[in-house]
């Protein structure tokens, strides 16, 4: 049993270090954090990882991957986390790659993975309807087949960026006769600029537009976008949510976040002492973050059974409902060191106009964070499917 | 990275599970721990013919030469089992201090089976702090004379050997002016109250009345205890863990069989999803506690700086999960949990010593605030 790292792994970690250190700027890190300059924040960066050829590490390299073994893809993106550097727009990179490598044609695989590679197209999910959330099989969209087109009636909601995204891959009910709903659901991709697409914004509790619904009203599709076979799409996107719940743990990214708990209690004064002093909030942080150190080990067995051969299955489940659980905590924890600053809204105010430099960001955050247990399938789904999966229940 | 066991290793978790599967059923064990010696001596010299006492001592000894991590993998099986033999009293505590002093004569004797010891540390103010030590070893014209009362010392009955703690310098909350002598079980001055633990073992609180020991029996130097006992309580403390990590999956995994099995409004009650949720909760905290296991075990192994710490983090989870995962199998057990018959209730029993053993979760805790908020 060990965890140590060969002398090529922490070449591979210097290296990757010094690059993001490098590449990442001050500058690009706030334009991305800025809703008006996001998009074009995360392009520019994933423009520059993708010049070095490691915007993709989970793709295979016959299509743009990078090649490295498991622990150097852990590697990079715990350098990754450390740095505050966000991840890559997973949706179009973890989410729609991998369906389009394994069950796509050849013509897709030519037309969508390099565009996706260089990040020329945004994507977005539509996965959740009004009706159909965490029981995705209810879904109602409909797409009629109609010559070499489909025609598409229904809408998503819940679709992240969708009003900056220029394609959607959509979960569409093509047989409603089917015995099992299940069967009568197809894996489409549609170009967001398509006739009859309408995107209204949902402005979530954090005060900001990231969600929206997106309706379609006879939107054409044409047969070539349906990946796979016809009424197989539950089956493709099953696949793919092994993959996401994986990414939603955020294990280097929560241990950056508790540490700039750390960092902002040692420095915030209750009675003239540090609150990290304080024994009681030494107890809360200490339980999280003994819980996070634990999580770590079970994301690193997750890897390395599956780099024996084994298949991040029921078990990222179990990396989604814990993942999420301390993300939210720390989250917790954060506005309780911003106290009273956590209610004030920055606006276009400094931080020194305002007095405080983190409360505003504690909130979002902290606000935001509430829907990682819902989103992915819900923690409560999540563990309905451990209990059958899993447990044999 | 890796998590697999080598080759080695699953020969011997093969070995230790398909014994006690055929050998050491519930009833069997129920047997041996309400017999008047609290463990069985067969079983015992059967552990040393299969070599399970060797397996952390040296080669060079007539040991396996095994790391932390084949300790861990013996005491999961352990747990799994409910062993009841005194294999942390005589092999991990008492042996690790005579094997780290150089005493291969009383090591090789506890590989063949022949030496039962104890490793009597504690006394009634101490709880688990191993520095807090008011028992005295004077100077005397032929050796050192010592005085006090260690409690609730772990196969304190029939350990042939007592490795103890004694002041000889200092205040009694001093880590320096402690020095660990190997006394024989049976001198003149030694007293003994055998008492029962609620997980079957025996216990025992022992007086020292001048009892005169000559200065050959000092194990490391005078006054340097510490320095022998941290590794060694670390080492126990994985040990225990993994005992405790071996309890928790064998809890869940009953948990889970008897909810299939136990029909209430005419289906399983495995088939309720409030039950269902409450056993995933379970499962996934034998996850995690399996994991900050395989951390520590890491971290100790590769000699990071950050293992004393890791340690204490895993003793406070564990022993949190460990009580957590038995209130719940208890629960959904229902009224047969609460039976002496059903092994559930001492399965847990065993899993609420283990916690308070070497530092509870609370005391892990601040342990672990100590080192990593406090700088």
């Amino acid at each position: 049993m060990q965890t140590l790292f060969s002398e090529q792994d922490i070449a591979f970690q210097n290296e990757v270090r010094q690059f993001l250190v490098d590449n990442f700027s001050t500058e690009l890190s706030e334009r991305i954090q800025s809703p008006a300059t996001f998009k074009s924040g995360v392009i520019e960066w994933q423009k520059i990882l993708h010049k070095k050829g490691w915007v993709a590490p989970s793709w295979p390299v016959e299509f743009g991957g990078t090649g490295w073994s498991d622990t150097q893809k852990f590697i990079f993106d715990n350098e990754r986390a450390r740095l505050g550097i966000p991840v890559t727009n997973p949706f179009g990179l973890k989410m729609v790659a991998p369906v389009i490598q394994t069950f796509g044609s050849a013509d897709q695989k030519a037309r969508f993975l390099p565009r996706i590679l260089a990040s020329d197209d945004w994507w977005c999910q539509g996965y959740s309807e009004p009706g159909a959330g965490s029981d995705l099989a209810a879904v109602k969209t409909r797409a009629v087949r109609n010559g070499d087109e489909y025609v598409v009636n229904g809408a998503k909601i819940w679709t992240t960026n969708a009003h900056l995204a220029d394609w959607i891959f959509c979960l569409v009910q093509t047989d409603p006769n089917a015995t099992r709903p299940q069967q009568g659901i197809s894996f489409l991709l549609i170009d967001m600029t398509s006739p009859g697409i309408k995107v209204n914004p949902i402005i979530s509790i954090d005060g900001r537009h990231s969600l929206n619904e997106a309706e379609f009203n006879e939107v054409r599709v044409p047969v070539t976008n349906c990946v796979g076979e016809e009424n197989k799409g539950w089956t493709y996107a099953k696949a793919l949510l092994a993959h996401e719940r994986t990414v939603i743990a955020g294990v280097a990214d929560a241990t950056r976040d508790l540490n700039l708990v750390k960092a902002h209690a040692s420095k915030e004064l209750v009675d003239g002492r540090p609150m990290l002093d304080e024994p009681d909030f030494q107890r809360r942080l200490a339980e999280i973050e003994i819980e996070l150190m634990a999580l770590e080990y079970t994301e690193l067995r997750v890897l390395a059974a599956v780099a024996t051969g084994g298949s991040p299955g029921a078990e990222s489940s179990i990396l989604k409902i814990k993942g999420t659980e301390i993300q939210q905590a720390i989250q917790t924890l954060m506005m309780d060191v911003a106290g009273v600053f956590g209610s004030a809204l920055a606006d276009d105010l400094s931080g020194d106009d305002l007095g405080h430099d983190f409360g505003d960001r504690a909130r979002v955050r902290y606000m935001y964070g509430r829907a990682a247990t819902i989103y992915g399938g819900s923690n409560e789904v999540q563990k309905n499917i451990i209990a059958k999966a899993i447990l044999g229940l | 990275m890796d998590f697999s066991l080598t080759q080695e290793q699953s020969l011997l978790k093969g070995s230790i599970s398909k014994y006690l599967a055929n050998d050491y059923d519930f009833r069997e064990r129920r047997s041996i721990a309400t017999s008047e010696l609290g463990f069985s001596a067969e079983h015992w010299a059967r552990f040393a013919e299969l070599g399970w006492l060797s397996v952390p001592f040296d080669e060079a000894i007539g040991g396996f030469g095994g790391a932390v991590e084949d300790t861990a993998v013996v005491l999961e099986e352990f747990g799994k089992g409910l062993v009841v033999e005194p294999y942390l009293a005589t092999v991990l505590l008492a042996g690790q201090l005579l094997a780290r002093s150089g005493r291969a004569d009383l090591v090789r004797s506890i590989i063949d089976g022949d030496l039962h010891c104890a490793f009597a540390g504690l006394e009634r103010q101490s709880r688990q702090n191993f520095h807090d030590v008011t028992t005295t070893a004077v100077e005397v014209a032929n050796g050192f004379s010592l005085n006090g009362t260690k409690v609730l010392v772990m196969n304190g009955i029939a350990a042939q050997k007592l490795v103890v703690t004694a002041r000889t310098s200092g205040a009694q909350f001093d880590e320096n002016g402690i020095t660990l002598f190997v006394v024989d079980a049976q001198a003149t001055g030694i007293t003994k109250t055998a008492i029962r633990s609620m997980d079957g073992s025996r216990l025992a609180n022992i007086r020292f009345r001048d009892v005169v020991v000559p200065s050959s029996a000092i194990l490391g130097e005078l006054n340097l205890a510490a320095a022998l006992l941290s590794p060694v309580m670390l080492e126990a403390r994985i040990a225990v863990c993994a005992e405790a990590v071996g309890i928790i999956d064998l809890l869940c995994s009953k948990t889970v069989a008897y909810s299939q099995t136990r029909t209430q409004f005419g289906v399983a009650i495995g088939s309720f999803q409030a039950l269902q949720h409450r056993m995933v909760d379970m499962l996934m905290a034998a996850q995690q506690s399996r994991s900050i296991l395989y951390r520590a075990i890491c971290e100790y192994q590769q000699g990071d700086t950050s293992a004393p710490a890791t340690i204490a983090a895993m003793k406070a989870l564990i022993g949190k999960h460990g009580r957590y995962v038995g209130e719940e199998a208890l629960q959904l057990h229902g009224g047969m949990g609460i039976t002496d018959e059903l092994d559930i209730g001492h399965y847990v029993k065993r899993l609420m010593v283990l916690n308070h053993l070497f530092g509870d979760t609370d005391a892990s805790l601040r342990e672990f605030c100590r080192a990593a908020y406090c700088t």
